[in-house]
């Protein structure tokens, strides 16, 4: 083992001597406590170490320990329903051991080693096995859990048990003598090995009508969300946590607020999912590292995220990653960087910045997975980002843009005025549509397209009217485009604002969003026709029908807003017989 | 803090001097973090801490300043120990300066435990909830942006905005409903003026609650390098007493922005890269490792609620101060020159304002089943009535509907009536019957944010019959 001595220290920043042979990214143990580490830049026998924890108390000439191995995750059943640190340590084990308050030097395994799993083979001896094949499966909670070939093994089954294991014991053995056991463990800087990308095709639901209808992301997608603080980043995360239509969610709160964690820890276990009616947090992994926690392990968990998602994957399983947020990310590399005296490129954040988002944004797609037998999995990753000033020009933001497929941009003023979620319909769009107009029309919503284009045109017919109003009043628009600016009020109003803590509207399944448009869009035709045939507005704007557009949100009954349509009809053509 | 440990490390090596930098040369052992005294040639003692270390070099922060230090003469100890504060219950009703020392003419206190000022973050797992409502008596932050116990919740204002009355009568009014507990107020003034000091000091006399305090104060004209410490050293003492003794911390630290000028100061002598405006890269990192130091753990009655005030320079709610501030904090309550021109008194500007832990603190069992629901009514028509007020300016009164009038004067009424109440200690009851009182003016139509059982239960014309 090659060992060290710490020659200078700045913040998370320890530069170690007598390192020679050390790989880049190898982990280390740093000092007296063993704090943990990387490696993130060589120099003849110096090596620049970024340190996980605090490095306070720290002394120069203390010894550091190269472990030779990188910094990795361990995968295997167990990981559901686990609270870890951006290094994955159990966070409720940590307290154990160490009271409410984080301290240092405390290494504990990712999965527990106690408890006990019951394991059916599904490979049988003598059979021929390469990375990926599934040999078996465990049940982890609802989730059939299949025990897969680490991806670089490969070779014939001399012996496979069944019965209870440990993550650890041995559950099959190859003619070679390799060991498999319920437990890999992979690095994180690495991606986990597939056979080829699929383009995506699926609509990722989401239970929200300003995503699933005007902005889609598919399943195995990349979507970014900016906004200036308090326009409802954290919450459109968490919403989309609770019910993205997927079997699997990760979770990673990176530089975030200790008290969201909390909130996501409490309301997750009482929260059921609407597809399975099971705990939310029975299908849901979670990474804090709050912004108080050390810098440098925030930079690790993205990556250690993304590293499970990967794994569950891999057995064929949709998943979906959410960070909140990638600007605290930026900023930990630029921390690091900047204590490394690197040149600084825009604003201070290393040159390297794009790269690395591209790097990490990448390894979300839909695939088809290692191993024998046709699996499809996918990862759709939604990144929050935190512009500065609420200025969508700074550098995270810019790079994402260039490489998600979707950008969901929130808006102050839409927040100020509590239009949650503040998504701003001008600026957001979608590079999906196309794929997801095709998933629309096989799956029943023919007019998916039509009525999307028609509900973007008022839209966007809205802001050119408002501008006219602001220069000469709204009493000089012709009657037909004072129509306009009440439907797209409507639309507003009655569409696209949703609660996320309404009992009913919270979560908004994709036939009511349908027909909800769909209602409003006949309502704006009908209003047409009517003022066509002489009948004034105003008395078109007193119909009952319009209070009871206002509450379609709280119906559960599609049927109840299907009727509407007919109410419009019946209200109009009473006007109109006048 | 006096005494002779039985070991130092003593050097008169200090080779390079630049602002409130010292480079000491030829050191050995020495820790990252960890407390230096400073002794000039005239026999001043300063205090300092190490910022980074390589073979022979440490770059040591000088709290007091680096007048009178010399390259010749200068002694400089290294004591091995991270900077500490001696905490005790009976700090309570005693003024202490910004890096702990008694400023008072006080006795000693007797020491229950000698803490590292950084702390250690809380475990996100041992977090405990924050659940409790806090009624501060102020519509517009009990009605629109509830306060909880173990909230970060800062006060965003101008220069000469009101925001220390506003503070005062928080921490004068706030109690939690149906309960009489043990609560202390944690006061940290980080380069404020003598005169805005008194006014809390005058305040808190006033009201008895002077005996609940513990003052830090690191006024206008004590050393600038010093504030790096304070709300640390009262943000040590907090968790003392919340965790060690279950009382319920209120911390109001004022002026943050002096606070961040100190670090920027640091970083320039440093000759780091600096982000925006000058401001460290890491200012974020530095920020929350003191915001989020609030909250409630398991385990322990006690809670820390913090209410940090900052001036924002120029009113710009994007400056990098008020900016990471609100990305870090759990909701901002904003000040606003526009309004406190117009009498509003308090003058806070409901639209910015935001409380992410509202919900948490609020509906049937905590407050009332319509408060959401109000709140939300309230927001929506009131921004509408706003955006008519810019139209207005265009084109006249004369050239809106009936119904867009009814919200122009729904907005003044709501500034008039339900923001502006001065002294006055409302209920939240009676804050949230104002806004029911507000929502008359309007057709029952555009209340589209309320349950309808609920306009049925609180509205006035149904509640007359």
């Amino acid at each position: 083992m090659i060992s060290g001595v710490v020659s200078r220290i700045s913040g998370p920043v320890v530069l170690s001597e007598r390192l020679r042979g050390s790989q880049m990214y190898d982990v280390v143990k740093v000092g007296e406590q063993e704090l943990n580490g990387e490696i993130i830049r060589l120099d003849g026998d110096q090596a620049v170490i970024q340190v996980y924890e605090d490095t306070t108390g720290l002394k120069v000439g203390e010894k550091v320990v190269n472990t030779g191995l990188p910094l990795s995750v361990e995968l295997g059943p167990g990981l559901l329903s686990s609270i870890y640190d951006g290094i994955q340590r159990p966070l409720p084990l940590l307290a154990e051991k160490s009271g409410n308050f984080i301290t240092r030097g405390i290494s504990l395994p990712g999965l527990s080693r106690e408890r006990s799993w019951e394991f059916l083979p599904r490979a049988r001896k003598g059979d021929q096995v390469t990375g990926g094949d599934v040999i078996g499966t465990v049940t982890e909670y609802h989730i059939e859990h299949r025990v897969m070939v680490p991806p670089l093994v490969s070779g014939t089954i001399r012996e496979i048990f069944e019965g209870k294991f440990k993550v650890d014991d041995t559950i099959a053995r190859l003619e070679d003598g390799t060991e498999i056991s319920l437990m890999q463990t992979w690095p994180v800087r690495k991606g986990r090995p597939y056979t080829r990308k699929m383009d995506p095709d699926t609509l990722l639901a989401t239970g929200q009508r300003v995503f699933d209808t005007l902005f889609p992301v598919t399943k195995g997608g990349t979507a970014m969300i900016p906004g200036g603080f308090g326009t409802g980043k954290t919450v459109a995360e968490q919403t989309l946590a609770k019910w993205s239509d997927t079997q699997i969610v990760v979770y990673i709160g990176c530089g975030e607020r200790g008290n969201e964690m909390t909130d996501v820890l409490t309301e997750f276990p009482e929260l059921l999912d609407p597809r399975t009616n099971l705990p939310l947090i029975q299908r849901t992994i979670l990474i804090a590292n709050t912004s108080n926690m050390p810098v440098a392990a925030r930079e690790a968990s993205i990556y250690t995220g993304i590293t499970l998602a990967e794994y569950y994957r891999d057995m064929g399983y949709d998943v979906a990653l959410m960070a909140d947020s990638t600007s605290r990310w930026g900023e930990a590399l630029r921390e690091v960087s900047g204590r490394l005296e690197e040149m600084p490129g825009e604003e201070g954040y290393p040159a390297y910045l794009a790269t690395r988002l591209a790097a990490f944004y990448e390894r979300a797609g839909r695939v088809v997975c290692l191993g024998s037998g046709e699996r499809l999995g996918s990862i759709t990753v939604v990144g929050a980002v935190s512009p500065p000033g609420g200025d969508f020009s700074e550098p995270i933001t810019q790079n994402t843009l260039r490489i998600t497929g979707t950008f969901w941009a929130l808006d102050t003023s839409l927040a100020y005025r509590r239009h949650f979620p503040s998504v701003n319909w001008i600026k957001s769009y979608s590079l999906y549509l196309e794929q997801v107009r095709e998933w629309y029309e096989k799956t029943g919503f023919a007019d998916w397209k039509d009525l999307r284009a028609q509900t973007m045109y008022l839209l966007q017919k809205e802001v050119e009217l408002q501008e006219i109003v602001q220069l000469v009043g709204p009493d000089a628009l012709p009657e037909s485009e004072k129509a306009i600016l009440e439907v797209t009020r409507m639309i507003r109003e009655d569409f696209l604002q949703q609660s996320a803590y309404h009992e009913v509207d919270s979560f908004c399944p994709l036939d009511k969003q349908y027909w909800m448009l769909k209602v409003i869009i006949a309502f704006y035709e009908r209003v047409n026709q009517a003022m066509g045939r002489g009948v004034p507005l105003t008395k078109i704007l007193k119909i009952p029908v319009k209070a009871e557009i206002g509450r379609m949100k709280e119906l559960t009954d599609v049927e109840q807003i299907k009727g509407l349509v007919s109410h419009i009809n019946d209200e109009l053509r009473g006007l109109e017989g006048e | 803090m006096t005494g002779t440990p039985l070991y130092s490390k003593e050097s008169r090596t200090v080779g390079y001097v630049s602002g409130p930098l010292i480079f000491v040369q030829n050191v050995k052992g020495v820790s990252y973090g960890e407390v230096v005294r400073i002794v000039t040639p005239n026999g001043d003692e300063r205090t300092g801490q190490v910022l980074d270390i390589s073979k022979d070099m440490a770059v040591v922060q000088v709290y007091e300043g680096t007048s009178g230090i010399d390259t010749l003469k200068t002694r400089v100890r290294f004591t091995g120990e991270p900077p500490r504060i001696r905490v005790s219950v009976d700090m309570l009703g005693r003024i202490f300066d910004g890096v702990g020392k008694i400023r008072d003419k006080g006795p000693e206190i007797m020491e229950e435990a000698n803490l590292d000022i950084h702390g250690m973050p809380i475990n996100p797992s041992a977090r405990d909830t924050p659940a409790d409502f806090i009624q501060t008596g102020m519509s517009t932050i009990d009605g629109l942006n509830t306060l909880v116990r173990g909230q970060k919740l800062p006060i965003f204002s101008g220069a000469g905005l009101p925001a220390n009355k506003l503070a005062a009568q928080i921490a004068r009014q706030a109690r939690v409903l149906g309960e009489e507990e043990k609560f202390a107020v944690v006061f940290v003034a980080m380069g404020i003026t003598y005169k805005e000091a008194s006014f809390f000091m005058k305040d808190f006399e006033r009201t008895g609650a002077l005996e609940r305090v513990v003052f830090f104060m690191n006024l206008a004209d004590d050393p600038t390098i010093e504030r790096i410490a304070t709300p640390r050293v009262a943000l040590t003492t907090a968790e003392f007493l919340a965790y060690t003794h279950d009382l319920h911390v209120l911390v109001i630290l004022t002026d943050m922005i002096n606070y961040c000028e100190a670090l920027r100061e640091i970083s320039t002598a440093r000759e780091e890269v600096p982000g925006r405006r000058g401001y460290p890269g890491y200012m974020y990192t530095d920020l929350a490792s003191i915001y989020e130091r609030a909250g409630r753990v398991k385990g322990s009655k006690g809670s820390i609620t913090q209410i940090p005030i900052l001036t924002m320079p120029d009113d710009d709610i994007t400056h990098p101060v008020p900016d990471l501030t609100g990305y870090i904090t759990e909701g901002q309550i904003v000040l606003s020159r526009d309004l406190f021109r117009r009498g509003a008194d308090p003058p806070v500007d409901a639209l910015p304002c935001l409380s992410r832990l509202m919900n948490l603190g609020i509906g049937p069992g905590k407050t009332r089943e319509d408060h959401r629901n109000v709140a939300d009514q309230l927001y929506a028509s009131y921004a509408y009535g706003r955006d008519l007020r810019r139209l207005v300016a265009i084109v006249g009164e004369e050239a809106l509907t009936e119904l867009d009038k009814k919200y122009l004067k729904f907005a003044d009424d709501f500034e008039r009536q339900f923001i502006t109440q001065g002294d006055e200690n409302r209920t939240i009851s009676q804050t949230l019957d104002i806004g029911w009182h507000l929502f008359a003016t309007l057709p029952e139509d555009e209340l589209k944010r309320i349950k309808r059982d609920y306009i049925q239960k609180y509205h006035p014309t149904h509640r007359k019959e």
